[in-house]
Protein backbone atom coordinates (compact mmCIF):
# COMPACT_ATOMS: atom_id res chain seq x y z
CA UNK A 1 0.00 0.00 0.00
CA UNK A 2 1.44 3.29 -0.83
CA UNK A 3 0.77 6.24 1.73
CA UNK A 4 -0.17 9.17 -0.73
CA UNK A 5 -0.64 12.73 0.98
CA UNK A 6 -3.70 15.04 0.24
CA UNK A 7 -1.26 16.76 -1.78
CA UNK A 8 0.18 14.45 -3.83
CA UNK A 9 -3.15 13.03 -4.73
CA UNK A 10 -4.42 16.24 -6.10
CA UNK A 11 -1.19 17.40 -7.85
CA UNK A 12 -1.07 13.49 -9.89
CA UNK A 13 -5.43 13.84 -10.47
CA UNK A 14 -4.78 17.51 -11.61
CA UNK A 15 -1.88 16.57 -13.55
CA UNK A 16 -3.78 13.32 -14.94
CA UNK A 17 -6.48 16.22 -16.09
CA UNK A 18 -4.20 18.08 -18.55
CA UNK A 19 -3.26 15.41 -20.47
CA UNK A 20 -4.45 14.72 -23.88
CA UNK A 21 -3.74 10.97 -24.35
CA UNK A 22 -3.92 11.71 -28.12
CA UNK A 23 -1.15 13.92 -28.32
CA UNK A 24 1.05 13.06 -24.97
CA UNK A 25 1.13 9.35 -25.66
CA UNK A 26 2.47 9.86 -29.02
CA UNK A 27 5.14 12.39 -28.30
CA UNK A 28 6.10 10.60 -24.92
CA UNK A 29 6.64 6.67 -26.82
CA UNK A 30 8.32 9.10 -30.14
CA UNK A 31 10.65 10.62 -27.84
CA UNK A 32 11.80 7.78 -25.98
CA UNK A 33 12.46 5.54 -29.33
CA UNK A 34 14.57 8.54 -30.50
CA UNK A 35 16.15 9.45 -27.04
CA UNK A 36 17.14 5.85 -25.89
CA UNK A 37 16.99 4.17 -29.54
CA UNK A 38 17.93 0.52 -27.80
CA UNK A 39 14.31 0.68 -26.75
CA UNK A 40 13.58 0.12 -30.54
CA UNK A 41 14.19 -3.35 -30.23
CA UNK A 42 10.61 -4.17 -29.08
CA UNK A 43 8.78 -2.44 -32.53
CA UNK A 44 10.11 -4.48 -34.80
CA UNK A 45 6.66 -5.17 -36.18
CA UNK A 46 5.90 -1.55 -36.44
CA UNK A 47 7.48 -0.97 -39.99
CA UNK A 48 10.61 1.60 -40.04
CA UNK A 49 11.51 3.06 -36.66
CA UNK A 50 15.42 3.52 -37.59
CA UNK A 51 15.45 7.21 -37.39
CA UNK A 52 14.05 10.10 -35.51
CA UNK A 53 12.05 11.32 -39.00
CA UNK A 54 10.70 7.67 -39.20
CA UNK A 55 9.54 7.75 -35.42
CA UNK A 56 8.03 10.71 -35.87
CA UNK A 57 5.70 10.23 -38.66
CA UNK A 58 5.09 6.21 -38.04
CA UNK A 59 1.73 6.01 -37.45
CA UNK A 60 1.99 2.44 -35.18
CA UNK A 61 3.86 4.20 -32.71
CA UNK A 62 1.28 7.10 -32.22
CA UNK A 63 -1.53 4.38 -31.96
CA UNK A 64 0.48 2.84 -29.28
CA UNK A 65 1.60 5.67 -27.51
CA UNK A 66 -2.07 6.46 -27.13
CA UNK A 67 -2.70 2.48 -25.79
CA UNK A 68 0.10 3.17 -23.38
CA UNK A 69 -1.48 6.25 -22.15
CA UNK A 70 -4.94 4.65 -21.79
CA UNK A 71 -3.29 2.04 -19.47
CA UNK A 72 -1.69 4.78 -17.13
CA UNK A 73 -4.74 5.93 -16.57
CA UNK A 74 -5.82 2.84 -14.91
CA UNK A 75 -3.34 3.65 -12.00
CA UNK A 76 -4.53 7.05 -11.51
CA UNK A 77 -8.16 5.90 -11.14
CA UNK A 78 -6.99 3.20 -8.67
CA UNK A 79 -4.09 4.67 -6.95
CA UNK A 80 -4.57 2.98 -3.83
CA UNK A 81 -4.05 -0.63 -5.63
CA UNK A 82 -1.65 0.14 -8.52
CA UNK A 83 -0.13 -3.03 -7.71
CA UNK A 84 -3.20 -5.21 -8.18
CA UNK A 85 -4.48 -3.03 -10.85
CA UNK A 86 -1.42 -3.78 -13.12
CA UNK A 87 -0.99 -7.58 -12.10
CA UNK A 88 -2.37 -9.07 -15.28
CA UNK A 89 -0.25 -6.34 -17.42
CA UNK A 90 3.20 -6.92 -15.69
CA UNK A 91 2.79 -11.06 -16.62
CA UNK A 92 1.95 -9.77 -20.35
CA UNK A 93 5.09 -7.74 -20.20
CA UNK A 94 7.20 -10.37 -18.68
CA UNK A 95 5.91 -13.40 -20.37
CA UNK A 96 4.69 -12.20 -23.35
CA UNK A 97 6.75 -9.19 -24.55
CA UNK A 98 9.57 -10.11 -22.83
CA UNK A 99 10.00 -6.32 -22.03
CA UNK A 100 13.45 -5.13 -19.95
CA UNK A 101 11.39 -3.49 -16.68
CA UNK A 102 13.91 -0.81 -16.98
CA UNK A 103 12.41 0.11 -20.38
CA UNK A 104 9.35 1.39 -17.70
CA UNK A 105 11.51 4.04 -16.45
CA UNK A 106 12.77 5.31 -19.67
CA UNK A 107 9.55 5.91 -20.77
CA UNK A 108 8.16 7.47 -17.69
CA UNK A 109 11.46 9.77 -17.64
CA UNK A 110 10.32 11.02 -21.69
CA UNK A 111 6.61 11.03 -20.47
CA UNK A 112 7.54 13.15 -17.79
CA UNK A 113 9.79 15.46 -20.02
CA UNK A 114 7.09 15.89 -22.28
CA UNK A 115 4.80 17.08 -19.51
CA UNK A 116 7.28 19.78 -18.76
CA UNK A 117 7.56 20.72 -22.03
CA UNK A 118 4.21 21.16 -22.45
CA UNK A 119 3.42 22.83 -19.06
CA UNK A 120 6.25 24.89 -18.63
CA UNK A 121 6.49 26.53 -15.41
CA UNK A 122 3.30 25.48 -13.93
CA UNK A 123 4.90 21.68 -14.12
CA UNK A 124 6.31 22.67 -10.52
CA UNK A 125 9.20 21.20 -8.80
CA UNK A 126 6.03 20.01 -5.90
CA UNK A 127 3.77 19.04 -9.02
CA UNK A 128 6.83 17.13 -10.65
CA UNK A 129 7.47 15.49 -7.10
CA UNK A 130 4.19 13.93 -7.24
CA UNK A 131 4.47 12.90 -10.19
CA UNK A 132 7.54 11.28 -9.90
CA UNK A 133 6.34 9.20 -7.14
CA UNK A 134 3.34 7.90 -8.74
CA UNK A 135 5.66 6.98 -11.77
CA UNK A 136 7.92 5.22 -9.78
CA UNK A 137 4.47 3.25 -7.98
CA UNK A 138 3.63 1.77 -11.71
CA UNK A 139 7.03 1.13 -12.70
CA UNK A 140 7.60 -0.74 -9.83
CA UNK A 141 3.96 -2.23 -10.27
CA UNK A 142 4.52 -3.22 -14.32
CA UNK A 143 7.90 -5.11 -13.27
CA UNK A 144 6.24 -7.01 -9.90
CA UNK A 145 4.91 -10.16 -11.85
CA UNK A 146 9.18 -10.79 -13.38
CA UNK A 147 10.67 -13.66 -12.19
CA UNK B 1 29.74 9.75 -29.17
CA UNK B 2 28.91 12.67 -30.19
CA UNK B 3 27.85 13.58 -33.89
CA UNK B 4 28.91 16.88 -35.27
CA UNK B 5 25.53 18.11 -35.30
CA UNK B 6 24.86 16.95 -31.58
CA UNK B 7 27.29 19.17 -30.66
CA UNK B 8 26.01 21.84 -32.41
CA UNK B 9 22.79 21.44 -30.95
CA UNK B 10 24.01 21.43 -27.13
CA UNK B 11 26.54 24.19 -27.93
CA UNK B 12 23.69 26.33 -28.70
CA UNK B 13 21.00 25.58 -26.14
CA UNK B 14 23.84 26.07 -22.95
CA UNK B 15 24.39 29.52 -25.08
CA UNK B 16 20.94 30.58 -24.86
CA UNK B 17 20.51 29.58 -21.22
CA UNK B 18 24.26 30.92 -20.37
CA UNK B 19 22.75 34.58 -20.20
CA UNK B 20 19.48 33.20 -18.15
CA UNK B 21 21.68 31.63 -15.61
CA UNK B 22 23.86 34.82 -15.38
CA UNK B 23 20.76 36.70 -14.25
CA UNK B 24 20.22 35.27 -10.94
CA UNK B 25 16.94 37.09 -10.68
CA UNK B 26 15.46 34.77 -13.42
CA UNK B 27 15.31 32.03 -11.33
CA UNK B 28 13.51 29.50 -13.54
CA UNK B 29 16.36 27.86 -15.14
CA UNK B 30 17.94 28.05 -11.59
CA UNK B 31 15.17 26.13 -9.96
CA UNK B 32 16.12 22.79 -11.57
CA UNK B 33 18.57 22.53 -7.91
CA UNK B 34 15.45 22.83 -6.09
CA UNK B 35 13.44 20.59 -8.51
CA UNK B 36 16.17 17.87 -7.79
CA UNK B 37 15.76 18.29 -4.05
CA UNK B 38 11.80 18.39 -3.97
CA UNK B 39 11.72 15.57 -6.31
CA UNK B 40 14.43 13.12 -4.69
CA UNK B 41 14.99 14.37 -1.06
CA UNK B 42 18.35 11.98 -0.64
CA UNK B 43 20.33 15.18 -2.50
CA UNK B 44 19.40 17.51 0.54
CA UNK B 45 21.59 15.47 2.38
CA UNK B 46 24.66 17.13 0.97
CA UNK B 47 23.47 20.83 1.64
CA UNK B 48 22.69 20.42 5.29
CA UNK B 49 25.50 23.44 5.78
CA UNK B 50 23.42 25.52 2.63
CA UNK B 51 19.92 27.33 3.25
CA UNK B 52 18.19 25.40 0.74
CA UNK B 53 14.84 27.02 0.66
CA UNK B 54 13.46 27.87 -2.69
CA UNK B 55 14.58 31.50 -3.49
CA UNK B 56 17.58 31.24 -1.00
CA UNK B 57 20.62 32.79 -2.86
CA UNK B 58 22.61 30.02 -1.44
CA UNK B 59 20.51 27.89 -3.53
CA UNK B 60 20.68 30.24 -6.75
CA UNK B 61 24.40 31.09 -6.42
CA UNK B 62 25.32 27.39 -6.24
CA UNK B 63 23.10 25.86 -9.03
CA UNK B 64 24.37 28.78 -11.13
CA UNK B 65 28.16 27.51 -10.68
CA UNK B 66 26.61 24.35 -11.98
CA UNK B 67 25.23 25.50 -14.90
CA UNK B 68 28.01 27.95 -16.08
CA UNK B 69 29.87 24.71 -15.46
CA UNK B 70 27.83 22.52 -18.45
CA UNK B 71 28.06 25.50 -20.29
CA UNK B 72 31.53 25.92 -20.56
CA UNK B 73 32.93 22.67 -21.03
CA UNK B 74 29.82 22.29 -23.71
CA UNK B 75 31.90 25.17 -26.17
CA UNK B 76 34.02 22.64 -26.78
CA UNK B 77 33.49 19.06 -25.59
CA UNK B 78 36.52 16.77 -26.82
CA UNK B 79 38.38 18.96 -24.18
CA UNK B 80 36.20 18.10 -21.64
CA UNK B 81 38.61 16.10 -19.81
CA UNK B 82 41.27 19.13 -19.41
CA UNK B 83 38.28 21.65 -18.42
CA UNK B 84 36.92 18.86 -15.91
CA UNK B 85 40.13 17.80 -14.17
CA UNK B 86 39.72 20.68 -11.24
CA UNK B 87 36.15 19.44 -10.70
CA UNK B 88 37.19 15.68 -10.97
CA UNK B 89 39.31 16.93 -7.76
CA UNK B 90 36.92 18.70 -6.12
CA UNK B 91 34.24 15.87 -6.32
CA UNK B 92 36.73 12.92 -5.65
CA UNK B 93 38.58 14.11 -2.95
CA UNK B 94 36.31 16.70 -1.15
CA UNK B 95 32.65 16.44 -2.10
CA UNK B 96 32.38 13.04 -2.47
CA UNK B 97 28.65 13.12 -3.58
CA UNK B 98 27.96 9.75 -4.82
CA UNK B 99 27.81 9.85 -8.61
CA UNK B 100 24.58 8.12 -8.81
CA UNK B 101 22.80 11.32 -7.67
CA UNK B 102 24.61 13.16 -11.14
CA UNK B 103 22.00 11.29 -12.65
CA UNK B 104 19.12 12.77 -10.66
CA UNK B 105 20.51 16.29 -11.25
CA UNK B 106 20.72 15.38 -14.89
CA UNK B 107 17.00 14.54 -15.35
CA UNK B 108 15.75 17.57 -13.58
CA UNK B 109 17.97 19.74 -15.47
CA UNK B 110 16.43 18.14 -18.42
CA UNK B 111 12.93 18.43 -17.34
CA UNK B 112 13.91 22.34 -16.36
CA UNK B 113 14.97 22.70 -19.98
CA UNK B 114 12.24 21.30 -21.26
CA UNK B 115 9.53 23.26 -19.45
CA UNK B 116 11.90 26.63 -20.38
CA UNK B 117 12.36 26.08 -24.05
CA UNK B 118 9.64 23.31 -25.42
CA UNK B 119 9.93 24.00 -28.62
CA UNK B 120 13.79 23.78 -29.16
CA UNK B 121 13.53 20.88 -26.72
CA UNK B 122 12.67 18.64 -29.09
CA UNK B 123 13.35 14.48 -29.03
CA UNK B 124 16.78 15.35 -30.64
CA UNK B 125 17.84 17.81 -29.06
CA UNK B 126 16.43 16.14 -25.65
CA UNK B 127 18.79 13.18 -27.12
CA UNK B 128 21.91 14.70 -27.68
CA UNK B 129 21.38 16.58 -24.48
CA UNK B 130 21.32 13.77 -22.77
CA UNK B 131 23.93 12.35 -24.11
CA UNK B 132 26.26 15.19 -23.19
CA UNK B 133 25.17 15.37 -19.19
CA UNK B 134 25.77 11.62 -19.18
CA UNK B 135 29.56 11.87 -20.65
CA UNK B 136 29.66 14.59 -18.24
CA UNK B 137 28.67 13.01 -15.10
CA UNK B 138 31.20 10.12 -16.48
CA UNK B 139 33.58 12.43 -16.46
CA UNK B 140 33.35 14.20 -12.68
CA UNK B 141 33.18 10.72 -11.22
CA UNK B 142 36.00 9.28 -12.98
CA UNK B 143 38.63 10.00 -9.97
CA UNK B 144 36.52 8.84 -7.40
CA UNK B 145 38.27 5.80 -7.52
Amino acid sequence: MVDWTFEERKHIIETWGKINVKVVGPLALRRCLIVYPWTQRYFGTFGDVNSAAAIMGNKKVAKHGITVLNGLERAVQNMDDIKNTYAELSVLHSEKLHVDPDNFRLLGDCLTIVLASQMGRAFTPDIQAAWQKFLTVVVSALGRQYH
Amino acid sequence: MLTKHEKELIAQIWDKMIPVACDIGSESLLRYYYRMMTTFPGTKTYFAHLDIRPRSPHLLSHGKKIVLAIAECSKDISSIMVTLAPLQTLHAYQLRIDPCNFKLLSHCILVTLAAHMPDEFTPVAHAAMDKYLSAFAAVLAEKYR
